[in-house]
């Protein structure tokens, strides 16, 4: 009698299983994901504005023209690409060379590997702290080395024209280990008989690297790039705590000016464009990548 | 399956009845069935009378738990990093061991405490009861959105007149000032003494000491620099030449005095002022004043009590000095703000609680403690103390005194889109700087960012309006 009823419950279990294990990831995705990306969307259409003292309205593409025509926008979209840009392109190079040189064999391979993993450990908040008291004009470590190479001292971070080089050395250096560590599983993965047939057929180390290895390594390196693109695309926690946007707006990105519309000038409709923007920009970056991808037939 | 039937039914009426019920039936029951059926029937009815008594016990625990929960009465407290902060933070368990509440802080430094306050307050789910505000920053805002719970019954009778000023809109109090602040010349006194200088009484003698004082080493003049956060150290230069920010809710830092004032600065700053110093607050410059790298800062008199620590700074107490801001061609008139007040929260639920817990920390003997650690009470008897005032630095009293009889009350232009305005005068103050103040295009650069300003002004209802 009883068990009828348990089978009852069992068996409506059973046949709806496909739906109740993905249940809670489902929930998560919808609660903490896909609703917050559509009530931006909905955000961008009104003109929520929290010091006017008024109740948000509608205003549809009014958000958006006045973003669009705002200078400091367009100023701050060329950063982020700029910024990523300088961060990207030098950690992939300086990733490959040292996933290259940790790929051979050597004495305390081990250690240096773990060195070099140490700067993704660390919290990106503090690294901009201490980064600051290295880039100080006057009292930083940075200038001191620069004199004692007999080199002019610099403004770093203080300054419009070499502050945004100064945060992507931060991001550079935070983040070359992540390329290093994709690239190394992909290089501890390729077959070694190209290598034989190739060193057989006199074929120089730097051939080698250019005919075989990179080709070889390509997905590997692209999906690193992806990940990494998008990730500088949306860097927040360095520049804030590093220079806040400034000086002025010279490293004012996407995800700082939007940080301070909502939060400092509680501008929430006009945030919200500029936060659309990013998220379009990601969007499309990712598209582009997966394409070029399928396009390289990898 | 008529069985099935029945005895599903019979489950469903003793979990609705109780047990005594489910037994009767039970019994019942068992007199029609086999004995194989009763037996299973009754090891049921026990199984689920002992569940049900399991089940009263945890409702009862619960209930008492949350009995106790409720008699304990509880506020939630929002307060600044900021010295008089962490004051507070140390006297509130006597405070509760006083009054039996529990009183639940969260500290914060200052931009995210207003972050914090504006999305929880605007998003309806705050269950903040008291907490530290900034008038000049917030409070037109708060006020308009209707955060701030009127204060009907607090006597404010201690307070000077002009720093009630930010306290009360329309006829009612909103906030209790707290801490008051004005711009002051901090100076070294070792550096000036050998260099034959006297302390700068105007400009042109700063800028001339400055000139003197500025090496490769040390230089002559310190004062913020990074564009939102200089708006406050150049308000006493703009009103010494004469200027204001606002006038009559208008915009006018784009007129002759204020421009002056404007290219002053950055003349100052670009000659004789640390490098990268369009990124510098005062959080930036402390340090280099502290290492003994800056021989004059203009800035709030707050942080007076952390240049003349010895754990904190390398220059000797001795060597350093505090000054009246130095006068310009029209008087001089340094700010003295409310930079700090408190208030009760509109949707607080527990408002007699918060009135209560408001009154002690404004309270005169918290005040007493306050300005015996170096902070800048507001209330005007503490300054009148004699035990208190014979343990405060005499050039902190000075200064206020000379402050309050002759200052402005407002550092930043009052208005509640302050923060964007902040910016906005920002990009001006960074282009005198980055010119040295020589900037041909300065002029045009004010008077755009005087009509943003206005723009803003115009959104919230503002313009015109004083």
């Amino acid at each position: 009698m009883d068990r009828d009823v348990h089978r009852g419950a069992g068996h409506y279990i059973e046949k709806n299983l496909h739906i109740l294990f993905p249940l809670p990831a489902v929930t998560f995705v919808v609660v903490m994901m896909l609703f917050p990306v559509l009530y931006t969307f909905f955000l961008s259409f009104t003109n929520w504005n929290l010091t006017s003292g008024q109740p948000l309205s509608i205003v549809l593409l009014r958000s958006y023209q006045r973003i669009l025509r705002e200078p400091r926008f367009t100023a701050a979209l060329g950063r982020t690409f700029s910024f990523t840009l300088m961060a990207v392109s030098v950690e992939t190079v300086l990733g490959m060379i040292i996933a290259l040189i940790l790929n051979r064999e050597f004495r305390a391979k081990g250690l240096v590997k773990l060195i070099l993993l140490l700067p993704l450990v660390a919290t990106p908040v503090a690294i901009g702290i201490v980064f600051n008291l290295f880039y100080d004009p006057t009292i930083g470590l940075a200038n001191f080395i620069l004199t004692r190479f007999g080199l002019p001292k610099l403004a770093w971070t203080g300054s419009a024209s070499t502050v945004i080089p100064s945060l992507a050395l931060v991001d550079i250096w935070q983040w070359t280990p992540m390329i290093t560590l994709i690239l190394l599983a992909g290089l501890a993965s390729l077959s070694s008989e190209p290598y034989e047939s190739a060193r057989v057929d006199g074929a120089t180390e730097w051939q080698i690297f250019w005919r075989i290895t990179l080709p070889m390594v390509m997905p590997t390196l692209l999906t690193a790039l992806i990940l990494r693109s998008i990730d500088a695309l949306k860097t927040f926690d360095i520049i804030y705590a590093m220079t806040g946007g400034g000086p002025g707006y010279a490293s004012e990105t996407l995800n700082v000016m939007a940080f301070k519309y909502s939060f400092e000038y509680f501008r929430m409709g006009q945030a919200s464009v500029i936060l659309v923007f990013l998220f379009l920009l990601v969007l499309m970056m990712s598209l582009v990548i997966v394409r070029l991808r399928k396009s390289l037939e990898l | 399956m008529k069985d099935n039937f029945h005895s599903n039914a019979k489950k469903k009426l003793s979990l609705i009845d109780g047990a005594a019920l489910n037994a009767r039936l039970c019994t019942e029951d068992c007199s029609m069935q086999t004995v194989l059926q009763g037996i299973r029937c009754v090891q049921f009815s026990t199984k689920e009378a002992e569940m049900k008594r399991r089940f009263v016990l945890v409702v009862l625990v619960l209930t008492a738990l949350f009995m106790a929960g409720a008699q304990q009465k509880e506020i939630r407290v929002l307060l600044a990093n900021h010295p008089y902060g962490d004051l507070l933070k140390t006297v509130i368990p006597e405070y509760e061991k006083a009054t039996g509440i529990k009183v639940n802080v969260e500290s914060l430094q200052e931009s995210q405490l207003t972050t914090k306050l504006t999305t929880e307050f605007a998003t309806r789910s705050s269950t903040v009861d008291v907490f530290m505000t900034r008038p000049l920053q917030e409070g037109k805002m708060f006020y308009k959105n209707g955060w701030y719970e009127p204060l009907a019954d607090y006597d404010f009778s201690d307070y000077p007149k002009n720093a009630m000023d930010v306290a009360i809109f329309g006829s009612k109090a909103y906030l209790v000032p707290l801490v008051t602040e004005w711009q002051v010349l901090y100076y070294r006194a070792d550096l000036l003494k050998k260099a034959g200088l006297a302390v700068p009484k105007n400009f042109e003698e700063l800028e001339a000491a400055a000139k003197k004082l500025n090496s490769a080493d040390i230089a002559g003049f310190a004062s913020r620099g990074k564009g939102a956060a200089a708006v406050t150290q150049l308000s006493s230069y703009v009103y010494n030449f004469g200027g204001r920010y606002l006038d009559k809710g208008k915009a006018v830092f784009d007129s002759r005095e204020a421009l002056d004032a404007i290219r002053f600065y950055g003349r100052m700053l670009a000659s004789y002022g640390p490098k990268g110093v369009t990124n510098m607050s005062w959080e930036n410059i402390m340090p280099l004043f502290q290492a003994g790298k800056v021989a004059m800062w203009t800035d709030a008199s707050v942080f007076y009590g952390q240049i003349v620590d010895p754990a904190k700074s390398q220059v000797p107490a001795e060597s350093v000095g505090i000054a009246n801001f130095p006068a310009g061609p029209k008087g001089n008139t340094p700010f003295i703000v409310v930079s700090w007040g408190m208030a009760v929260a509109k949707q607080s639920k527990n408002k007699a609680l918060a009135m209560d817990f408001i009154k002690w920390a404004t309270s005169k003997e918290l005040a007493k403690r306050g300005l015996l650690a170096n902070i800048t009470m507001a209330r005007n008897s503490v300054w009148q103390d004699s035990e208190v005032l014979s343990k405060v630095h005499p050039g902190l009293i000075s200064t206020r005194d000379y402050a309050s009889k002759n200052g402005f009350p407002y550092d930043r232009p009052y208005m509640s889109a302050v923060g964007e305005a902040r910016d906005l005068i920002g990009e001006v103050i960074i282009e005198s700087i980055n010119t040295a103040g020589a900037s041909p295009r300065l002029e045009a650069l004010a008077k755009e960012k005087a009509a943003a300003v206005n723009d803003l002004l115009m959104d919230t209802g503002e313009y015109g309006v004083y």
